[in-house]
């Protein structure tokens, strides 16, 4: 196999729904069809369509367009960190 | 959407079918099956006798209307952790520890008659699939069409299947372009998706229509980026990506 | 309490683990080398890039990457265990040791941690007795080929004996600091000190 022009890293980016059984884990409820709003660009979009980096020591969200982070989460074995200074919001319809 | 708990349950295999020499279908009975959407996921979770545990998501291949077993199409990745366990070792009878369905931003359930502009590489036909079998099991079916990008004619995954829902003559039309090899005599695209073929394949379709776009990430952010230039609201544009198809992680 | 479920025949894609007093604790072997990113590969133009010594330091010095490149380099082969529970042995490195670029600076009596800093934004912190006394280098060769992006090129910290998230892709420098600094991972969850013969993973 040819040694690849393409950046191995970009080519592993996904997108929030392959976090969305996490995220159903964590927060009890469907997560990927939730609305954001970037606290970088304000750009809002769901949850769903954020670029994911999920190879790291923690899972990370990013903006879409401005690529600052939204969302970090990191699992120990008895907790979940979350860091949301990136999200101005995030709505979660009631059931 | 409902907070459906998605807690692990032991799915035992019914069948193993072969959809191409990389890719397979596994069905899967389920103990605690719940309805699904159109374009939702599993999570496959494997655990060796040391404890050490890899897992993967798959996409749900059937439609909704089929109860108490699903289906979940994957592709061999050579360097992967879960897919050639899944390939190579799995046989019918076996259990698998699997959680879902999980997923409500790419879903399509039908419920706006708009028309559907799906938009498939490799692997990436597996949810729009299920959104396709779901669209053949209503009563009330909205125009469609996919385009659907692989890389030779024995790439595509399920493509008589595909060739049988156009029988129906119901509104579907499906579009092939095949991008490093074609067969003798072949009368599809044999390029890479590009804002041209999008153009020609979306001409009959009435606006406001809805896209889903999956596959590994350069088509799906390209497709997406040409969609919008061609007028489609972002909002009515819906993306997933799958990893890629050599890669070092995931599969 | 119940027996987790085994799935019969899996073993996931791990080389025979003949060397396991060399493994840390909680730790698998792996002859691949995964690349783990919080975010998209930043490129580094060669002509853009530099590295500099920092903070508490009499003068603070800064290298262009052919400045860089004159100082003297030396190889290295090293274990590397990141704390997603791989190891991989005997990777072999070229790049300028921390001690040579220590000798360019005179440090504070304060300093004594160190925040090693990235071209975009990444950063993690180390007490300076963790990169003195060839505990740390600043590889830009990997396997006797340049460091590719992905893994950190053009060049990288490379801090063997600690979880592997010291070891700063993209490094742009080092801060020296009176204080201990949370770093990126470790201010959201993951251990100040990071040694994995003592599995410090997490707070």
């Amino acid at each position: 196999m040819q040694e690849s022009s393409v950046d191995r890293n970009d080519e592993l980016m996904l997108d929030g729904n392959a976090m969305a059984g996490l995220l159903q884990e964590i927060f009890g409820t469907e997560m990927t069809a939730v609305p954001s709003r970037c606290a970088g660009c304000g750009n809002e979009a769901e949850v769903g369509s954020l670029l994911a980096f999920m190879q790291g020591p923690g899972y990370i969200l990013r903006c879409s367009a401005c690529k600052q982070i939204v969302l970090r989460i990191v699992e120990t074995p008895d907790s979940y960190v979350i860091d949301a200074r990136g999200a101005s919001y995030l709505r979660l319809k009631r059931r | 959407m409902s907070a459906t708990s998605i807690e692990w349950q032991i799915a035992t295999v019914k069948a193993i079918h072969n959809e191409t020499n990389r890719v397979k279908t596994l069905t899967l009975q389920l103990p605690r099956w719940s309805l699904h959407q159109a374009g939702q996921h599993y999570d496959i979770r494997l655990t060796a006798e040391d404890g050490y545990q890899a897992q993967r998501s798959y996409s749900i291949a059937s439609a909704p209307e089929r109860s108490r077993e699903i289906d979940l199409t994957v592709e061999k990745i050579d360097s992967g952790e879960v897919s050639p366990y899944l390939h190579d070792v799995l046989i019918p009878g076996d259990r698998i520890e699997v959680r879902g369905p999980i997923g409500g931003y790419f879903i399509w359930d039908g419920a706006t008659n708009e028309p559907l502009l799906l938009i498939a590489g490799g692997s990436g036909i597996v949810p729009l699939m299920a959104m396709l079998r779901h669209r053949a099991a209503r009563a009330i079916k909205p125009p469609a069409r996919l385009l659907y990008s692989a890389r030779s004619f024995e790439d595509i995954i399920y493509y008589d299947k595909l060739e049988n829902l156009l029988k129906e003559k119901d509104g579907l039309k499906i579009y092939y372009t095949l991008t490093r090899t074609q067969p003798a005599a072949w009368k599809g695209y044999s390029r890479r998706i590009d804002r041209k073929m999008l153009n020609e394949v979306i001409q009959p379709l009435n606006r406001p229509f809805q896209v889903f776009i999956c596959g590994p990430t350069l088509l799906v952010e390209s497709a997406a980026e040409e969609m919008v230039g061609l007028g489609i609201p972002a909002k009515n544009i819906r993306t997933e990506r799958f990893g890629p198809s050599n890669s070092i992680q995931g599969g | 309490m119940t027996e987790p479920f085994v799935s019969r025949g899996f073993t996931g894609k791990r080389p025979m683990n003949d060397q396991a007093t060399r493994l840390p604790p909680g730790q698998y072997l792996t002859n691949d080398f995964p690349v783990l990113s919080a975010g998209p590969t930043p490129h580094v133009a060669l002509e853009k890039w530099s590295f500099s010594m920092e903070g508490l330091v009499k003068d603070k010095v800064r290298w262009t990457w052919d400045e860089f490149l004159q100082l003297p380099s030396q190889t290295f082969q090293v274990d590397i265990s990141c704390v997603t529970k791989w190891t991989k042995l005997d990777t072999r490195w070229e790049g300028v040791g921390v001690d040579t670029l220590m000798e360019h600076v005179q440090l504070d009596p304060k300093a004594h941690f160190v925040t090693a800093f990235s071209h975009e934004g990444y950063t993690t912190n180390l007490s300076l007795n963790d990169i003195i006394n060839g505990q740390a280098f600043i590889a830009y060769k990997f396997d006797g080929k340049p460091l590719r992006p992905e893994h950190g090129g053009p060049a990288r910290l490379v801090v063997p004996h600690l979880y592997f998230w010291k070891s700063a892709k993209w490094v742009a420098g080092l801060r020296f600091m009176e204080n201990d600094q949370p770093g990126f991972w470790e201010s959201a969850g993951y251990n100040n000190h990071g040694d994995p013969w003592k599995e410090e993973r997490y707070w």
